[in-house]
C-alpha cells in the first residue's frame, strides 16, 4: 500500500517541471467598436510598476487630478512589480482586460506595439513635437508614435566628493583619467570604481555608456570600437580598481557598495539620489568620460512612457489619450521630474529645470543627448542585449578576449 | 481497483435474493454508475491540472508562440523548429552538462548528509527533537529569501564566508564563489545541498523508525553491529524509502530555477545555466514561449526516464 502511494507520488512529481511552462492560452482580441465617443466615461483603469512609496501615491495623485480635469470621476490606479509587468499585460491581453492606460519601460514599447497591443497616439491627435529625440525614437514603431514619456533618466558617474578631494583626484574626463583615478582611489576595502555587469538587460544597459561613447554600435558588435569599450571594463577589473563581483552586482548592489564607502565612484542613475541623500552621502555627478577628446559622451535613455492599449472601447481609449496628454503637460513634466529624480523630456523645459534643480544639471544635458536602446533595432533589441551582456561576462571572467568576445557570444 | 472489489463483496450479502432477475441488474447498473461517479471528480481534476498543461505545453512547443500570440491569438505551427532552435544553440550542450552535474552533485551531497544525520538522530539523546526541528529550517524559508541570504554570505570581498575563512587562516585570497565560472557551479550546488538536506533527513529518518528493533537485537546476537548492522539490516530494509527519496530528489533538482536565478542568474558567463533556467529565460525574459516549452518538454522527458526506471524497479520488488 505504502509502496503504491509512493509510486503515485513519484509519478506526480515527474510532472513538476510543468510549473515552468504553459502559463496561459492566447485569446483573440479584435478591436471592436463597443461604445461610441459620445458616451460619457466615468472611470479609467491605469497600470504601472510604481509599487514603491512615495512614487505610487505621487503618480496616483497626478492621475487623479488629470482624471478630474478631463471629466473622469474615478481613475483606478494599479501597480505591479517591475519584472512582472509584461507578464501581467500578456495575461490581460489574452483575457481582454487590458487597462485603459498602460505605463511601459521605454525599451519595451516597440515590442508591445509590434505585437499589436497599443494604439498609435496620432489617432487621437497627440504628437511629440519639442521632445528630446531619445524618448521619441523609443516610442516610435513603423513611423507611428505609441507612447509619451514625461520624464527621463540616464547613467552618469557618481563620486564621493570628500574621498576624491582627499586623494587629490579630479572627476575623470577621459578613459585614461578614469583608469588612473580609479587605481589611485583603490585602497584597503575601498575600490576606486563600481559598475553593474550582470548577465541580464541591466548589465547590458550599463555597458552602453562606454560602448556608444567610443563610437560602437549595436548593429555591429564585432567592431573595434565595441572591443575598445570591453577592454576598458576589463582593464578596470584587471587593475583591481573594480571588484570582480561586478559580474554579480545589480545597480542597487553597486549603490549599496558606494554608500558603504566600498567604492569611491560608481556608474548609476538619478533614481539612486533619494537613497544617497538619506544616507547623507556628499556626492558629485559627472558625465561618463570619453576615450578620445573628439568624442562626446553618450548615455542610454531610461524612463517610462504612458501608452494607450487597444481595448476596443473607443470612448474610453479617447479619454485614455487625454489622460496621457495631461500627464505630459509642462507642469506635470516638471512636477514628475522633481518628484522622481527625472529630467523633463520637453527640451524647452531644460533651462528652467536646471535653474530650479541645480543638482540635476548634469543629467539634464545628458538626457538631451541620450540614445534609446530600441532606436535602431526596435523590437530586435532584446536579442542584441543578450549578446552584449554575454560578451561582457565572457571578457570579465577571462573566457574570451575583447576582440572576439562578441562573436563568441553569438554576434552576427 | 482492489478497493472497488472489496466494496462489491461487502455489499453482496445485503442484496435481495439473487434469482429475481430485474432487481440485481438495476442494482448492478446503479453500482457501476456510482463507481464512475466516484472517479469523476478525481479524473476531472487530473485532466484540468495535469492533462491540460501537458497537452498545452506539448502543443506550444510546436508553435511559434510569442508576445503576439497573447494579443491576437495567432500561433502558427512550425513543426520541430523550436526543438531544432534550442538544441542547436551552442549553450544547449553546456546547459545539459550543467544540469547533469548540478543534479548528480546535489543528490549525492543531500543524500549522504541526510542519511548520516538520519542515523545520528535515530539514536536517543537529549534535545533530539529540538535539533531535528531546527534542521527543517532551510525547508521552511522561502527560496527567494535563502538565495538572497546565500548571495550575501558568498559575496567575494565582504561575504561572511570568505571573511571567516581568511580570519581562520584557511585561505589567503578570497574565493570567487559566485564570480568565477570555475567555482560558481560548485557554490550553487553547495547551496542546493543545504536546501535539500531536510527533505532527505525527514524521509530517511521516518524510514529508519519503521525498521523493527527486534531485527537489530537478533543481529546483535549474531555479532552484527555498527557498519555490519547498517549494511545487512538497515540498508535492505530502507530500500523502498531510499529509492523514493532519490527519485523525488532527481526530479525536484532537475527543475530548480529559483536558487540559480537568485544566486547567479545563470552567470557568470553562463557557467550556471541549466535546461530549467534556459527554459525560464526563453519563456519569461525573451517571451519565446514556443522555445521555452520545447526546453521544458525535454526536461519532462528526462524526468520521465527516471520515473520509468523507478516504477520498473519497484514493480520488480512487488513481484518478488
Amino acid at each position: 500500500m505504502i509502496k503504491k502511494r509512493l509510486a503515485a507520488a513519484a509519478a506526480m512529481a515527474t510532472l513538476a517541471p510543468l510549473t515552468l511552462a504553459a502559463c496561459g492560452g492566447g485569446g483573440s482580441n479584435e478591436p471592436g467598436s463597443e461604445g461610441s465617443a459620445s458616451e460619457a466615461v466615468s472611470s479609467l483603469t491605469v497600470l504601472d510598476y510604481y509599487t514603491e512609496s512615495p512614487s505610487h501615491s505621487q503618480i496616483g495623485d497626478q492621475l487623479q487630478k488629470c482624471g478630474t480635469s478631463i471629466g473622469v470621476a474615478t481613475v483606478d490606479h494599479q501597480s505591479v512589480p517591475g519584472p512582472t509587468l509584461i507578464q501581467k499585460v500578456l495575461q490581460q491581453a489574452s483575457s481582454k482586460t487590458l487597462p485603459d492606460v498602460l505605463m511601459l519601460d521605454n525599451p519595451d514599447i516597440q515590442q508591445i506595439a509590434e505585437a499589436g497591443a497599443l494604439m498609435p497616439l496620432g489617432d487621437f491627435g497627440l504628437n511629440a513635437d519639442g521632445y528630446a529625440p531619445g524618448p521619441v525614437s523609443a516610442a516610435t514603431f513603423d513611423g507611428q508614435l505609441y507612447g509619451l514619456q514625461p520624464g527621463a533618466n540616464t547613467l552618469a558617474i557618481f563620486y564621493h566628493k570628500d574621498v576624491l578631494a582627499k586623494a587629490g583626484v579630479q572627476p575623470p574626463k577621459t578613459w585614461a583619467e578614469l583608469k588612473t583615478a580609479a587605481k589611485k582611489l583603490t585602497s584597503g576595502k575601498q575600490y576606486g570604481f563600481a559598475f553593474n555587469a550582470t548577465a541580464d538587460y541591466e548589465g547590458a544597459w550599463q555597458f552602453l555608456p562606454p560602448m556608444w561613447t567610443n563610437g560602437g554600435d549595436e548593429t555591429d558588435l564585432k567592431s573595434p570600437q565595441v572591443a575598445g569599450a570591453l577592454q576598458l571594463w576589463k582593464d578596470l577589473v584587471d587593475d583591481g580598481s573594480v571588484s570582480k563581483s561586478a559580474v554579480n552586482w545589480k545597480q542597487a548592489d553597486v549603490n549599496d557598495q558606494f554608500i558603504a564607502g566600498k567604492a569611491a565612484m560608481m556608474l548609476n542613475g538619478p533614481w539612486q539620489i533619494p537613497s544617497l541623500q538619506k544616507a547623507k552621502v556628499d556626492f558629485g555627478v559627472a558625465p561618463f568620460p570619453v576615450n578620445t577628446p573628439d568624442q562626446t559622451s553618450i548615455a542610454p535613455l531610461g524612463g517610462e512612457a504612458w501608452t494607450v492599449p487597444v481595448t476596443g472601447d473607443n470612448a474610453k481609449m479617447a479619454k485614455a489619450a487625454e489622460l496621457v496628454k495631461c500627464m505630459n503637460t509642462d507642469e506635470n513634466q516638471m512636477l514628475r521630474a522633481k518628484q522622481g529624480g527625472l529630467v523633463p523630456t520637453k527640451l524647452a523645459l531644460a533651462e528652467q529645470y536646471k535653474t530650479e534643480v541645480p543638482s540635476m544639471a548634469g543629467f539634464t544635458d545628458a538626457v538631451a543627448n541620450a540614445r534609446a536602446r530600441t532606436g535602431k533595432l526596435g523590437p530586435k533589441w532584446p536579442d542584441t542585449a543578450k549578446v552584449i551582456y554575454t560578451g561582457m561576462q565572457l571578457v570579465l571572467t577571462d573566457q574570451a578576449a575583447p576582440a572576439d568576445a562578441m562573436a563568441k557570444a553569438g554576434a552576427s | 481497483m482492489s478497493d472497488a472489489e472489496t466494496l462489491t463483496t461487502a455489499t453482496e450479502p445485503t442484496r435481495p435474493s439473487s434469482d429475481t432477475a430485474p432487481a440485481p441488474r438495476r442494482g448492478r447498473r446503479g453500482e457501476e454508475i456510482a463507481k464512475v461517479l466516484f472517479v469523476v471528480p478525481a479524473a476531472l481534476t487530473i485532466i484540468a491540472l495535469f492533462g491540460y498543461p501537458v497537452v498545452k505545453n506539448l502543443a506550444m512547443s510546436f508553435q511559434n508562440y510569442t508576445l503576439r500570440t497573447f494579443i491576437n491569438g495567432e500561433a502558427p505551427w512550425v513543426g520541430l523548429q523550436n526543438y531544432v532552435a534550442v538544441v542547436t544553440e551552442e549553450l544547449f550542450s553546456k546547459a545539459l552538462v550543467n544540469t547533469a552535474l548540478f543534479t548528480i552533485g546535489s543528490i549525492i551531497g543531500q543524500f549522504v548528509i541526510g542519511m548520516l544525520l538520519a542515523l545520528f538522530f535515530h539514536k536517543n539523546f537529549p534535545l533530539n527533537g529540538v535539533l531535528r526541528a531546527l534542521f527543517l529550517l532551510p525547508w521552511l524559508l522561502p527560496l527567494i529569501v535563502s538565495s538572497a541570504a546565500w548571495r550575501a554570505i558568498l559575496e567575494q570581498d565582504s561575504g561572511v564566508l570568505n571573511v571567516t575563512l581568511e580570519g581562520l587562516g584557511i585561505i589567503n585570497a578570497p574565493i570567487p564563489w559566485l564570480t568565477s565560472p570555475d567555482v560558481a557551479l560548485i557554490a550553487v550546488i553547495l547551496v542546493n545541498i543545504w536546501i535539500g538536506i531536510p527533505f532527505n533527513l525527514t524521509l530517511l529518518y521516518s524510514g529508519l523508525q519503521e525498521i523493527p528493533d527486534e531485527l537489530y537485537e537478533a543481529g546483535a546476537l549474531d555479532g552484527a553491529s555498527g557498519w555490519k548492522a547498517f549494511w545487512n539490516i538497515t540498508w535492505p530494509n530502507l530500500h523502498a524509502v531510499v529509492s523514493v527519496v532519490l527519485m523525488l530528489g532527481v526530479i525536484y533538482t532537475l527543475k530548480v530555477i529559483d536558487i540559480i536565478l537568485g544566486l547567479t542568474q545563470g552567470g557568470p558567463a553562463n557557467a550556471t545555466q541549466t535546461i530549467a533556467t534556459q527554459s525560464y529565460q526563453r519563456s519569461f525574459v525573451e517571451f519565446k514561449f514556443g522555445q521555452g516549452a520545447a526546453l521544458s518538454n525535454i526536461l519532462i522527458l528526462i524526468s520521465l526516464v527516471f520515473a520509468i526506471v523507478y516504477l520498473r524497479a519497484t514493480r520488480r520488488q512487488v513481484d518478488e
